[in-house]
C-alpha cells in the first residue's frame, strides 16, 4: 500500500507539468495581448507598451517564458499580474479559502441528503418514495443553476428575508450556506440517483441472500453489507465532483457575490493574466490529482478484494 | 422491517437536523446585523470594482480605479454638469497667447498628511509622470509641454529630469509652457492626471498607490483587496466640492445583478451600472432612485480604411449607410433606452456641439438613393467587427438589419470572443469592415472628439482615416489665439468631417444608475460618472 502511494505520488509529476504546460501554451495562443488591453480604446504610446512587455518577460518564445515560469513555481513564485501588479499568490490566497469554504459545505450536503435520499429510496425500489425521488432529482438535473440560484434569492433573502440577498465581504460561515445549497443541488441529484440505482441492485445480490439466510439483523445487513458494496460507483462521482464544485461554480459565485476561484480564474482569463490561470489551474489539477488517488484507496477499503501492491 | 424502519429514521433525522441547521444557521446572519456592522453612519456605498491597478493618478485610466483618483486627489480645476470650468485647487489659470499659462494656487491647501500643497507638489508630480522611467499609462497626457520629449523620448533613456517648460514662480504660482498653441489646454488640466503629490510619494510609489495620500475631498481609510475600498470626508478640505457625506464605501461586486440585488434589499446605496437584466424593471423597483442621464460619449461605425471594402469608397456610401440606420427605434427598444440617437461627431456635453443634420436622420430613400451614386458598397456586403463579451451582438444585429431593409446592402457582424482580440484586430490593421468605435469625453471640448480619433497621427485612429484637408484645418483650431476661436474651427473640421465621413456616429451613451432610499442628491458628471462628493444621506 505504501508503496503504491509512493508510486501514485511520482507519476503526479509529469501529469502535473504536462498539464500545467498545456494551459501555459494555451494562453499564449489566444488572441489578444494583455498589456495592450490596459489601454483600452484611449490614445496610448506604443514605446511605453513595448517596455512593459519586456519587463515581464512577455516578448520572449514561449518554450523559454515557461521554463522561467516553471522555475518560479518550484521556488514558491507564483508570477506577478500584469494589470495590478499584486502577486498571484495573493490572489490565490484570497480566492481559495473562500472556495475550499464553499465546497466543503456543498459536499456535506451532497454527501448526507444526496446518500440519505438514496438510501431511502433504493430500499425500496418501484415505491411511491422512489418515484417521488426520481421526480425531485430529475427537476433538480434539468433546472440550471442560476434559475434555482435567482429562485433561492428571492425566497431566502426578498421573501422570508432569512439570509442578506448576496455574501458580505467578510462572510460568516452561515453566509456561505444558500450558495453551498445551490451549489451541491446537481450533484445531490447525481449522487442520490446513483446510490438508490446501486442499492436496489445490490438488493437481489447473492451476499445479501445469505446474511438474510444467517439471521443476521436487518440494520446490518444494510448498514454494512449492503451500503458498502452499493458505494463504490458513488465514491467514484464523489471524487472527480470535488473539483468541478471548487471550479465550476462561476454562475452560482456570480448570483451570490462570492469571491472565490471560479471567479478569479475567468476574471483571470478575461484579461489574459496567463501567469493568473495558470497558477490556480494547477492548483485544481493538484486537487484533482490527490482526490482521485484517494478514490482509488478508498476503494480498497469499500471492497477487501481490491489490492494495491 | 424493523431495521428498514429505523434506517428510514435515522436518513430523515439527517435531512430534518441538517434543514434545520441551514436554516436556522443562516438566521443568524440577518441583514439588520451585517449593515450596522459593515458601513459606518453617515458613509455612502456604491458598487465601484476592484482598480485595475494602484493608485497612482498618472497611471489609472479606467473607471473603477478613476472613481477613486477622483474621490482622493483634486487637480486645478474640474467641471460641472454643463461641462463649464470650475476652479478647485487653482485660483486662476491664465494666458495670453494660448502658449505659456500662468496657473496661481489657492492659500491654505493640504495634503491629507498635513503637508502644505505647493506649486512645487505639481510640477515635480507632472515630471515624474511624465518620465519615460515610471512607465505611467497616461504619459502622453504631457506631451503638449515643452521638454517632454527629452524626458520621455521615442526611444531609449530620459535624457532629462524635469519638463523645460514647467517653472516654479514661488509657492503658490508656476507657469506651463506649451510646445505650440494649445487653446484648450486649460480643458485638459481637469483631467484626473494632472494631480500634485505629495513628498512622501516619492519615497515608495509603490507603496503609495496602495496608500494613497492626496488632496481630495476624502482622505484614505483602508482597501481590503477585491472587496472593499472605504475613505472619510476629509475635513480640512477647501476647494467647493466639498464631501456632502461623512464618507464613500466602494464595494466590490462580482456582477452588476448582484450589485443590484445588494441595493434593493438595502445593503448599498447607489449602482453606477444597471445590467440589462434589470434595465426593463429598475424604473419600477427604484422609483426616483432610477437614474437615466446622458453623457458624453460617443459610440460609432467605424470603416476601416485600408479594408478591401472600404478602400477606394465614395464618402456618398458611407453617408448613404448613415442614413439607413433608424437610430430611434433601436435606441429604444433593443437597447433599451440606454443611448440616446447621436446628431453629429460630438455630444451636446461638450463645447461646440452641433448637429450635423440630414446625415444621421433615417431616411431611406434618400439612403438608397447616396448608395446608388456613390457606387454602392462593393460586393455588396460588408461586416462590422465587434467584442461579444460586450452586449453589442443585439445592436449590432439591428444596425444591419436596419441597414439591410432600407438599401438592400447586405451587413454581418463579425465578433470576436472579448474585447482584447478586438482591440488587437484593430491595433494590427485587420479589420475587414467597419468595427464598433467608442469613445467617451477626457474634456469637454469638441477637439477630443475630432482629433484624438480622425486626424491622420492620431493614436486611437484605428480605421486609419487620413485626409490632408482636415488635418491642416484642425491645424487651423489648435493655432487659434483663444478657446472660442479654437472650438468655432474645429466647428468647421467637423462640417468638412460630414462630407468626408470617417465614421458613422449613432448615439451617445446614458448613465443608467440607481440608488435606494438612504440617500439623496445623487448627479451624474458630463463623462457619466456618480458625483458622489454630493451624494447626501437621509
Amino acid at each position: 500500500m505504501g508503496r503504491y502511494v509512493v508510486r501514485r505520488l511520482l507519476q503526479m509529476i509529469p501529469v502535473f507539468i504536462g498539464s500545467t504546460f498545456l494551459i501555459f501554451s494555451m494562453m499564449y495562443a489566444l488572441p489578444g495581448d494583455p498589456v495592450r488591453a490596459l489601454m483600452g480604446d484611449q490614445s496610448f504610446d506604443p514605446e511605453r507598451l513595448a517596455s512593459i512587455r519586456a519587463e515581464l518577460g512577455l516578448d520572449k518564445p514561449l518554450l523559454l517564458q515557461y521554463a522561467s515560469y516553471l522555475g518560479n513555481l518550484l521556488q514558491g513564485d507564483f508570477g506577478t499580474e500584469i494589470v495590478s501588479g499584486r502577486p498571484v499568490a495573493d490572489i490565490i490566497a484570497a480566492a481559495f479559502p473562500v472556495t475550499i469554504q464553499l465546497t466543503i459545505f456543498a459536499f456535506t450536503f451532497t454527501v448526507l441528503v444526496g446518500v440519505g435520499l438514496g438510501v431511502v429510496a433504493g430500499l425500496r425500489p418501484n415505491s411511491i418514495r422512489d418515484r417521488g425521488l426520481l421526480t425531485l432529482t430529475l427537476v433538480l438535473i434539468s433546472m440550471p443553476s442560476f434559475v434555482l440560484g435567482f429562485l433561492m434569492q428571492y425566497l431566502f433573502a426578498f421573501q422570508f428575508e432569512l439570509t442578506t440577498a448576496t455574501v458580505p465581504e467578510d462572510p460568516a460561515i452561515t453566509d456561505m450556506m444558500l450558495p453551498a445549497i445551490v451549489l451541491g443541488s446537481l450533484s445531490l441529484a447525481y449522487v442520490a440517483r446513483l446510490t438508490r440505482t446501486s442499492m436496489a441492485e445490490n438488493l437481489r445480490a447473492d451476499y445479501m441472500r445469505t446474511a438474510v439466510a444467517k439471521g443476521l439483523p436487518r440494520r446490518r445487513i444494510v448498514g454494512v453489507h449492503l451500503m458498502r458494496n452499493s458505494m463504490i460507483p458513488v465514491v467514484t462521482f464523489l471524487g472527480t465532483d470535488i473539483g468541478t464544485l471548487m471550479t465550476g461554480a462561476i454562475v452560482t459565485e456570480g448570483i451570490f457575490n462570492v469571491k472565490g476561484v471560479g471567479g478569479a480564474i475567468y476574471e483571470a482569463l478575461f484579461r489574459r493574466e496567463g501567469a493568473t490561470v495558470v497558477g490556480i489551474a494547477s492548483l485544481i489539477i493538484l486537487v484533482y490529482l490527490l482526490t482521485s488517488l484517494l478514490v482509488d484507496l478508498l476503494y480498497a477499503v469499500l471492497d477487501p478484494r481490491i489490492r494495491y501492491a | 422491517m424493523r431495521g428498514a424502519k429505523s434506517a428510514k429514521w435515522v436518513t430523515g433525522a439527517i435531512i430534518v437536523a441538517l434543514a434545520a441547521t441551514a436554516c436556522g444557521g443562516s438566521d443568524g446572519g440577518t441583514k439588520k446585523d451585517s449593515k450596522a456592522a459593515g458601513k459606518p453612519e453617515g458613509y455612502v456605498s456604491i458598487d465601484v470594482g476592484e482598480p485595475q491597478n494602484p493608485l497612482i493618478p498618472a497611471d489609472t485610466n479606467e473607471s473603477n480605479g478613476g472613481y477613486a483618483i477622483r474621490a482622493l486627489f483634486t487637480q486645478l480645476l474640474t467641471f460641472d454638469d454643463k461641462g463649464e470650468i470650475v476652479l478647485t485647487n487653482a485660483e486662476s489659470v491664465e494666458t495670453k497667447d494660448s502658449k505659456l499659462w500662468t496657473v496661481k494656487l489657492k492659500d491654505g491647501w493640504k495634503f491629507h498628511n498635513g503637508e502644505a500643497v505647493t506649486a512645487k507638489s505639481y510640477v515635480d508630480a507632472w515630471n515624474w509622470y511624465a518620465n519615460a522611467k515610471n512607465k505611467q499609462k497616461n504619459a502622453y497626457w504631457f506631451s503638449d509641454i515643452k521638454g517632454y520629449d527629452d524626458l520621455n523620448p521615442e526611444k531609449g533613456e530620459p535624457k532629462a529630469q524635469a519638463m523645460s517648460g514647467l517653472k516654479v514662480l514661488d509657492d503658490s504660482s508656476f507657469t506651463i509652457e506649451l510646445k505650440t498653441k494649445v487653446p484648450y489646454f486649460n480643458y485638459k488640466l481637469g483631467y484626473t492626471t494632472f494631480a500634485p503629490l505629495p513628498k512622501v510619494f516619492y519615497d515608495d510609489p509603490k507603496a503609495f498607490g496602495l496608500k494613497p495620500v492626496g488632496n481630495g475631498p476624502y482622505q484614505f481609510e483602508k482597501w481590503d483587496r477585491k472587496k472593499l475600498i472605504q475613505m472619510k470626508a476629509f475635513d480640512d478640505y477647501k476647494g467647493p466640492n466639498r464631501a456632502l457625506n461623512k464618507g464613500l464605501q466602494f464595494k466590490s461586486y462580482t456582477t452588476v445583478e448582484a450589485a443590484y440585488k445588494d441595493l434593493l434589499s438595502g445593503n448599498l446605496d447607489i449602482v453606477k451600472t444597471v445590467g440589462p437584466t434589470d434595465l426593463p424593471k429598475y424604473k419600477q423597483d427604484l422609483g426616483e432612485g432610477a437614474l437615466e442621464v446622458s453623457f458624453a460619449g460617443v459610440q460609432s461605425l467605424v470603416p476601416a480604411w485600408y479594408s478591401d471594402t472600404f478602400k477606394d469608397i465614395d464618402p456618398k456610401v458611407v453617408q448613404g449607410l448613415s442614413m439607413a440606420i433608424d437610430r430611434d427605434t433601436i435606441t429604444k427598444t433593443v437597447l433599451n433606452n440606454t443611448r440616446t440617437p447621436a446628431k453629429g461627431f460630438t455630444p451636446p456635453q461638450v463645447k461646440g456641439f452641433q448637429e450635423l443634420g440630414e446625415i444621421t436622420e433615417y431616411n431611406p430613400a434618400k439612403a438608397k438613393q447616396l448608395i446608388t451614386e456613390g457606387g454602392g458598397v462593393p460586393g455588396n456586403k460588408f461586416t462590422i467587427q465587434y467584442n461579444s463579451d460586450g452586449g453589442h451582438k443585439e445592436w449590432v444585429t439591428a444596425v444591419c438589419e436596419s441597414i439591410r431593409n432600407a438599401t438592400g446592402v447586405d451587413c454581418v457582424g463579425d465578433p470576436k470572443p472579448d474585447f482584447p482580440t478586438d482591440l488587437e484586430a484593430r491595433d494590427a490593421n485587420q479589420v475587414k469592415g467597419m468595427y464598433r468605435g467608442g469613445w467617451i469625453a477626457d474634456y469637454p471640448v469638441n477637439v477630443n472628439f475630432l482629433k484624438e480619433l480622425y486626424h491622420s497621427k492620431a493614436e486611437s485612429n484605428s480605421g486609419r482615416f487620413s485626409d490632408k484637408e482636415i488635418d491642416e484645418l484642425m491645424a487651423k483650431g489648435d493655432n487659434a489665439n483663444s478657446i472660442e476661436e479654437s472650438v468655432k474651427a474645429y466647428q468647421e473640421v467637423e462640417k468638412k468631417l460630414a462630407q468626408k465621413m470617417p465614421a458613422i456616429p449613432l448615439w451617445y451613451y446614458r448613465t443608467n444608475a440607481g440608488h435606494g432610499k438612504a440617500v439623496t442628491n445623487v448627479t451624474v458628471d458630463f463623462h457619466g460618472e456618480i458625483v458622489l462628493n454630493a451624494v447626501t444621506p437621509k
